[in-house]
Protein backbone atom coordinates (compact mmCIF):
# COMPACT_ATOMS: atom_id res chain seq x y z
CA UNK A 1 0.00 0.00 0.00
CA UNK A 2 1.47 3.47 -1.03
CA UNK A 3 1.73 5.59 1.94
CA UNK A 4 -1.16 7.33 3.58
CA UNK A 5 -0.64 10.16 5.91
CA UNK A 6 -1.79 9.43 9.64
CA UNK A 7 -3.63 12.01 10.01
CA UNK A 8 -6.18 11.31 7.29
CA UNK A 9 -6.44 7.29 8.05
CA UNK A 10 -9.45 7.29 10.53
CA UNK A 11 -11.33 9.69 7.49
CA UNK A 12 -10.06 6.99 4.64
CA UNK A 13 -11.49 3.83 6.98
CA UNK A 14 -14.61 5.82 7.25
CA UNK A 15 -14.86 6.62 3.68
CA UNK A 16 -14.45 3.08 2.93
CA UNK A 17 -16.75 1.26 5.32
CA UNK A 18 -19.47 3.70 3.13
CA UNK A 19 -18.28 2.61 0.26
CA UNK A 20 -18.14 -1.08 1.30
CA UNK A 21 -21.26 -1.36 3.26
CA UNK A 22 -23.20 0.27 0.58
CA UNK A 23 -22.19 -2.58 -1.84
CA UNK A 24 -22.81 -5.64 1.13
CA UNK A 25 -26.20 -4.51 1.69
CA UNK A 26 -27.41 -3.70 -1.58
CA UNK A 27 -25.80 -6.66 -2.93
CA UNK A 28 -27.99 -8.98 0.23
CA UNK A 29 -31.01 -6.80 -0.79
CA UNK A 30 -30.77 -8.04 -4.51
CA UNK A 31 -30.11 -12.09 -3.47
CA UNK A 32 -33.14 -11.90 -2.11
CA UNK A 33 -34.57 -11.67 -5.40
CA UNK A 34 -32.58 -15.29 -6.47
CA UNK A 35 -35.47 -17.48 -6.82
CA UNK A 36 -38.38 -15.48 -7.12
CA UNK A 37 -37.47 -12.87 -10.23
CA UNK A 38 -40.21 -12.35 -12.54
CA UNK A 39 -38.42 -14.82 -15.09
CA UNK A 40 -35.49 -16.94 -15.21
CA UNK A 41 -32.99 -14.37 -17.32
CA UNK A 42 -33.56 -11.62 -14.82
CA UNK A 43 -33.22 -14.03 -11.94
CA UNK A 44 -30.08 -14.64 -13.57
CA UNK A 45 -28.95 -11.01 -14.20
CA UNK A 46 -29.84 -10.02 -10.43
CA UNK A 47 -28.20 -13.07 -8.65
CA UNK A 48 -24.72 -11.55 -11.00
CA UNK A 49 -25.52 -8.19 -9.99
CA UNK A 50 -25.94 -8.97 -6.53
CA UNK A 51 -22.51 -11.27 -6.81
CA UNK A 52 -20.49 -8.45 -8.24
CA UNK A 53 -21.70 -6.41 -5.11
CA UNK A 54 -20.84 -8.70 -2.89
CA UNK A 55 -17.19 -9.07 -4.24
CA UNK A 56 -17.24 -4.90 -4.09
CA UNK A 57 -17.85 -5.01 -0.68
CA UNK A 58 -15.05 -7.31 0.08
CA UNK A 59 -12.27 -5.25 -1.55
CA UNK A 60 -13.10 -2.41 -0.19
CA UNK A 61 -13.87 -3.96 3.03
CA UNK A 62 -10.68 -5.68 3.33
CA UNK A 63 -8.40 -2.23 1.69
CA UNK A 64 -10.66 -1.03 4.79
CA UNK A 65 -9.51 -3.56 7.82
CA UNK A 66 -5.92 -2.76 6.44
CA UNK A 67 -6.02 0.66 6.45
CA UNK A 68 -7.28 0.73 10.06
CA UNK A 69 -4.65 -1.54 11.07
CA UNK A 70 -6.12 -3.02 14.11
CA UNK A 71 -6.46 -6.72 13.91
CA UNK A 72 -9.94 -6.76 12.31
CA UNK A 73 -10.78 -8.56 9.21
CA UNK A 74 -13.32 -7.64 6.23
CA UNK A 75 -15.09 -10.72 7.57
CA UNK A 76 -15.36 -8.79 11.21
CA UNK A 77 -16.38 -5.33 9.48
CA UNK A 78 -19.21 -7.18 7.63
CA UNK A 79 -20.40 -9.81 10.26
CA UNK A 80 -19.42 -7.85 13.81
CA UNK A 81 -20.64 -4.54 13.51
CA UNK A 82 -23.66 -3.19 15.01
CA UNK A 83 -26.28 -0.87 12.92
CA UNK A 84 -25.41 2.20 13.65
CA UNK A 85 -21.60 1.32 12.69
CA UNK A 86 -22.65 0.75 9.36
CA UNK A 87 -22.15 3.57 7.13
CA UNK A 88 -24.21 2.39 3.98
CA UNK A 89 -26.71 4.62 2.22
CA UNK A 90 -30.30 4.62 3.54
CA UNK A 91 -31.49 4.04 -0.78
CA UNK A 92 -29.95 0.60 -0.63
CA UNK A 93 -31.67 -0.73 2.53
CA UNK A 94 -34.95 -0.07 1.34
CA UNK A 95 -36.94 -3.01 0.78
CA UNK A 96 -37.75 -4.90 -2.41
CA UNK A 97 -41.12 -4.94 -2.59
CA UNK A 98 -41.78 -5.35 -6.30
CA UNK A 99 -39.62 -5.91 -9.41
CA UNK A 100 -39.80 -1.44 -9.96
CA UNK A 101 -39.04 -0.40 -6.85
CA UNK A 102 -35.79 -2.82 -7.57
CA UNK A 103 -35.04 -1.46 -10.32
CA UNK A 104 -35.51 2.03 -9.45
CA UNK A 105 -33.41 1.58 -6.64
CA UNK A 106 -30.72 0.32 -8.40
CA UNK A 107 -30.76 2.59 -11.63
CA UNK A 108 -30.25 5.35 -8.94
CA UNK A 109 -27.40 3.78 -7.39
CA UNK A 110 -25.99 2.34 -10.75
CA UNK A 111 -26.17 6.11 -11.95
CA UNK A 112 -23.62 7.27 -8.68
CA UNK A 113 -21.43 4.29 -8.58
CA UNK A 114 -20.66 4.73 -12.34
CA UNK A 115 -19.35 8.25 -11.81
CA UNK A 116 -18.11 7.73 -8.34
CA UNK A 117 -15.93 4.69 -9.28
CA UNK A 118 -14.70 6.28 -12.61
CA UNK A 119 -13.43 9.42 -10.37
CA UNK A 120 -12.17 7.17 -7.75
CA UNK A 121 -10.17 5.31 -10.14
CA UNK A 122 -7.81 8.36 -10.86
CA UNK A 123 -7.48 8.53 -6.62
CA UNK A 124 -4.25 9.00 -5.27
CA UNK A 125 -4.00 6.23 -3.11
CA UNK A 126 -3.56 3.20 -5.25
CA UNK A 127 -5.47 0.23 -3.59
CA UNK A 128 -8.53 2.59 -3.95
CA UNK A 129 -8.01 3.87 -7.65
CA UNK A 130 -7.30 -0.30 -8.63
CA UNK A 131 -10.67 -1.70 -6.81
CA UNK A 132 -12.70 1.55 -8.73
CA UNK A 133 -11.21 0.44 -12.10
CA UNK A 134 -12.09 -3.01 -11.64
CA UNK A 135 -15.87 -1.99 -10.25
CA UNK A 136 -16.26 0.58 -12.79
CA UNK A 137 -16.25 -2.49 -15.57
CA UNK A 138 -19.22 -4.09 -13.82
CA UNK A 139 -21.65 -0.85 -12.95
CA UNK A 140 -21.26 -0.07 -16.12
CA UNK A 141 -23.16 -3.51 -16.95
CA UNK A 142 -25.08 -2.96 -13.87
CA UNK A 143 -26.49 0.72 -15.53
CA UNK A 144 -27.08 -0.28 -18.83
CA UNK A 145 -29.19 -3.11 -17.57
CA UNK A 146 -31.31 -1.22 -14.72
CA UNK A 147 -31.03 2.30 -17.24
CA UNK A 148 -32.68 -0.40 -19.90
CA UNK A 149 -35.63 -1.69 -17.61
CA UNK A 150 -36.59 1.78 -16.56
CA UNK A 151 -37.26 2.79 -20.13
CA UNK A 152 -38.97 -0.89 -20.66
CA UNK A 153 -41.14 0.05 -17.72
CA UNK A 154 -41.48 3.43 -17.89
CA UNK A 155 -42.77 3.51 -21.80
CA UNK A 156 -44.62 0.22 -21.23
CA UNK A 157 -48.26 -0.55 -20.60
CA UNK A 158 -50.36 1.53 -17.97
CA UNK A 159 -49.72 -0.79 -14.91
CA UNK A 160 -45.76 -0.38 -15.58
CA UNK A 161 -45.58 2.92 -16.01
CA UNK A 162 -47.52 3.47 -12.78
CA UNK A 163 -45.87 1.23 -10.69
CA UNK A 164 -41.90 2.63 -11.60
CA UNK A 165 -43.47 6.16 -11.26
CA UNK A 166 -44.62 5.21 -7.80
CA UNK A 167 -41.42 3.59 -7.20
CA UNK A 168 -39.69 7.08 -8.37
CA UNK A 169 -41.99 9.35 -6.11
CA UNK A 170 -41.12 6.54 -3.13
CA UNK A 171 -37.61 6.52 -3.17
CA UNK A 172 -36.64 10.29 -4.76
CA UNK A 173 -36.22 10.88 -0.91
CA UNK A 174 -33.19 9.06 -0.42
CA UNK A 175 -31.13 10.23 -3.35
CA UNK A 176 -29.91 13.69 -1.69
CA UNK A 177 -28.14 11.12 0.38
CA UNK A 178 -26.25 10.51 -2.52
CA UNK A 179 -24.22 13.40 -2.00
CA UNK A 180 -23.83 13.91 1.17
CA UNK A 181 -20.74 15.15 2.57
CA UNK A 182 -19.20 16.19 6.28
CA UNK A 183 -15.50 16.80 7.26
CA UNK A 184 -14.48 13.55 6.30
CA UNK A 185 -15.08 14.25 2.41
CA UNK A 186 -13.72 17.63 2.82
CA UNK A 187 -10.70 16.38 4.18
CA UNK A 188 -9.81 13.47 1.20
CA UNK A 189 -11.78 15.93 -1.73
CA UNK A 190 -8.62 18.21 -0.51
CA UNK A 191 -5.97 15.65 -0.55
CA UNK A 192 -7.07 14.34 -3.62
CA UNK A 193 -8.25 11.13 -2.82
CA UNK A 194 -11.90 11.02 -3.50
CA UNK A 195 -13.70 13.41 -6.40
CA UNK A 196 -15.39 16.69 -5.35
CA UNK A 197 -19.07 15.46 -4.50
CA UNK A 198 -20.88 18.39 -6.92
CA UNK A 199 -18.81 17.22 -9.77
CA UNK A 200 -20.93 13.26 -9.25
CA UNK A 201 -24.15 15.07 -8.24
CA UNK A 202 -23.83 16.89 -11.85
CA UNK A 203 -23.41 13.67 -13.73
CA UNK A 204 -25.65 11.50 -11.51
CA UNK A 205 -28.37 14.31 -12.52
CA UNK A 206 -28.10 14.31 -16.03
CA UNK A 207 -28.21 10.48 -16.22
CA UNK A 208 -31.62 10.02 -14.65
CA UNK A 209 -32.80 12.75 -16.17
CA UNK A 210 -32.47 11.92 -19.51
CA UNK A 211 -33.50 8.23 -18.80
CA UNK A 212 -36.79 9.13 -17.20
CA UNK A 213 -37.20 11.97 -19.82
CA UNK A 214 -37.09 9.46 -22.43
CA UNK A 215 -39.04 7.19 -20.49
CA UNK A 216 -41.80 9.12 -20.24
CA UNK A 217 -41.31 9.47 -16.58
CA UNK A 218 -41.90 12.22 -14.21
CA UNK A 219 -38.85 13.43 -12.21
CA UNK A 220 -40.18 14.32 -8.55
CA UNK A 221 -39.56 17.49 -6.96
CA UNK A 222 -36.18 17.90 -3.98
CA UNK A 223 -39.06 19.28 -1.33
CA UNK A 224 -39.13 15.88 0.07
CA UNK A 225 -35.29 15.17 0.86
CA UNK A 226 -34.87 13.08 4.15
CA UNK A 227 -32.28 15.02 5.81
CA UNK A 228 -30.70 12.24 7.96
CA UNK A 229 -28.25 9.58 7.05
CA UNK A 230 -27.15 6.64 6.61
CA UNK A 231 -23.72 8.07 6.62
CA UNK A 232 -24.03 9.04 10.28
CA UNK A 233 -24.87 5.57 11.30
CA UNK A 234 -28.74 6.74 10.70
CA UNK A 235 -31.05 3.99 9.79
CA UNK A 236 -34.19 3.28 8.02
CA UNK A 237 -35.92 0.36 10.28
CA UNK A 238 -35.10 -2.00 7.67
CA UNK A 239 -31.18 -2.65 8.06
CA UNK A 240 -31.64 -4.36 11.21
CA UNK A 241 -33.51 -6.83 9.98
CA UNK A 242 -31.21 -7.21 7.01
CA UNK A 243 -28.35 -7.45 9.58
CA UNK A 244 -29.95 -10.14 12.02
CA UNK A 245 -30.31 -12.00 8.86
CA UNK A 246 -26.91 -11.19 7.42
CA UNK A 247 -24.98 -11.81 10.13
CA UNK A 248 -26.63 -14.54 12.39
CA UNK A 249 -24.26 -17.46 11.18
CA UNK A 250 -21.23 -15.47 11.91
CA UNK A 251 -22.30 -14.69 15.22
CA UNK A 252 -23.89 -18.02 15.84
CA UNK A 253 -20.56 -19.94 15.28
CA UNK A 254 -17.45 -17.22 15.70
CA UNK A 255 -14.27 -18.33 13.76
CA UNK A 256 -16.22 -21.41 11.68
CA UNK A 257 -14.84 -21.97 8.49
CA UNK A 258 -16.37 -23.24 4.80
CA UNK B 1 -46.23 -18.52 -18.33
CA UNK B 2 -47.03 -17.12 -21.57
CA UNK B 3 -45.53 -13.38 -21.35
CA UNK B 4 -42.15 -13.89 -21.24
CA UNK B 5 -41.32 -12.50 -24.31
CA UNK B 6 -40.08 -14.50 -27.99
CA UNK B 7 -37.46 -17.14 -27.80
CA UNK B 8 -34.07 -16.13 -29.00
CA UNK B 9 -31.59 -17.84 -29.86
CA UNK B 10 -27.61 -17.35 -28.58
CA UNK B 11 -24.16 -17.90 -30.38
CA UNK B 12 -20.76 -17.65 -28.19
CA UNK B 13 -17.58 -16.48 -29.60
CA UNK B 14 -14.82 -18.04 -26.82
CA UNK B 15 -11.78 -16.15 -28.38
CA UNK B 16 -11.30 -13.64 -31.38
CA UNK B 17 -11.07 -15.58 -35.22
CA UNK B 18 -12.96 -18.40 -33.74
CA UNK B 19 -16.57 -19.46 -35.10
CA UNK B 20 -19.91 -18.38 -33.04
CA UNK B 21 -21.35 -21.67 -31.44
CA UNK B 22 -24.82 -22.14 -30.97
CA UNK B 23 -25.54 -21.97 -26.67
CA UNK B 24 -29.09 -22.36 -26.23
CA UNK B 25 -31.43 -19.55 -26.02
CA UNK B 26 -33.22 -17.02 -24.18
CA UNK B 27 -36.70 -15.41 -23.67
CA UNK B 28 -36.82 -11.72 -23.74
CA UNK B 29 -39.37 -9.00 -25.08
CA UNK B 30 -36.89 -7.53 -27.45
CA UNK B 31 -33.45 -7.45 -28.92
CA UNK B 32 -31.11 -5.36 -26.72
CA UNK B 33 -32.96 -7.23 -23.21
CA UNK B 34 -32.44 -10.62 -25.30
CA UNK B 35 -28.58 -9.34 -25.65
CA UNK B 36 -28.37 -8.93 -22.01
CA UNK B 37 -30.22 -11.67 -20.57
CA UNK B 38 -27.05 -13.95 -22.79
CA UNK B 39 -24.40 -12.55 -21.27
CA UNK B 40 -25.99 -12.96 -18.03
CA UNK B 41 -26.80 -16.91 -18.54
CA UNK B 42 -24.09 -17.75 -20.80
CA UNK B 43 -21.36 -16.06 -20.54
CA UNK B 44 -21.18 -15.32 -16.56
CA UNK B 45 -18.12 -17.39 -16.16
CA UNK B 46 -16.10 -14.97 -19.04
CA UNK B 47 -16.86 -18.04 -21.98
CA UNK B 48 -17.07 -15.62 -24.36
CA UNK B 49 -15.64 -12.31 -25.95
CA UNK B 50 -18.66 -11.75 -28.09
CA UNK B 51 -22.47 -12.88 -28.65
CA UNK B 52 -24.98 -12.98 -31.81
CA UNK B 53 -28.52 -13.01 -30.59
CA UNK B 54 -30.50 -14.55 -34.12
CA UNK B 55 -34.99 -14.24 -33.31
CA UNK B 56 -35.83 -18.11 -33.07
CA UNK B 57 -38.61 -17.71 -35.88
CA UNK B 58 -36.12 -16.31 -38.49
CA UNK B 59 -34.35 -19.49 -38.19
CA UNK B 60 -35.03 -21.95 -41.33
CA UNK B 61 -34.15 -25.69 -40.15
CA UNK B 62 -34.90 -28.68 -42.29
CA UNK B 63 -37.34 -31.43 -40.66
CA UNK B 64 -36.03 -34.48 -39.16
CA UNK B 65 -38.65 -36.01 -42.15
CA UNK B 66 -36.11 -34.59 -44.72
CA UNK B 67 -32.70 -36.21 -43.24
CA UNK B 68 -33.12 -39.24 -46.07
CA UNK B 69 -33.55 -37.29 -49.07
CA UNK B 70 -31.14 -34.17 -47.75
CA UNK B 71 -28.17 -36.05 -45.91
CA UNK B 72 -28.33 -39.87 -47.30
CA UNK B 73 -27.14 -39.66 -50.71
CA UNK B 74 -23.92 -37.87 -49.37
CA UNK B 75 -22.85 -41.08 -47.40
CA UNK B 76 -22.60 -43.82 -49.87
CA UNK B 77 -20.13 -42.09 -52.35
CA UNK B 78 -16.71 -41.70 -51.81
CA UNK B 79 -15.63 -40.07 -54.77
CA UNK B 80 -17.62 -36.87 -53.19
CA UNK B 81 -15.18 -37.21 -50.30
CA UNK B 82 -11.75 -35.10 -50.34
CA UNK B 83 -10.21 -37.61 -48.96
CA UNK B 84 -7.47 -39.00 -51.81
CA UNK B 85 -4.80 -36.27 -50.38
CA UNK B 86 -3.11 -35.84 -47.41
CA UNK B 87 -3.18 -32.59 -45.13
CA UNK B 88 -0.60 -30.80 -44.78
CA UNK B 89 1.05 -30.87 -41.45
CA UNK B 90 0.17 -28.22 -39.05
CA UNK B 91 -3.44 -27.16 -41.14
CA UNK B 92 -5.92 -27.70 -38.22
CA UNK B 93 -9.24 -27.82 -37.44
CA UNK B 94 -10.37 -29.86 -40.33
Amino acid sequence: MNEIKNEIKADLFEYLLRLGDDRLILGHRLSEWCGHAPILEEDIALANIALDCIGQANAFLTLAAAVENNNRTEDDLAYFRDETEFKNLQLVEQPNIDFAYTITRQFFIDAFAVHLYDELSKSIVEDLSGIAAKALKEVKYHLRHSRQWVLRLGDGTEESHNKIQNAINDLWMFTGELFFENDVDKKLIQEGIIPSTKSVEQKWKEVIESALTEATLKIPDDSNTNLRSGRNGDHTEYLGHILAEMQIVARSHPGAKW
Amino acid sequence: MSDQGKLWEVFTQSKTGASHEHAGSVHAPDAETALQNARDVYTRRGEAVSLWIVPSDAIVASSPSDSGPFFEPGNDKAYRHPQFYSVPKGVRGM
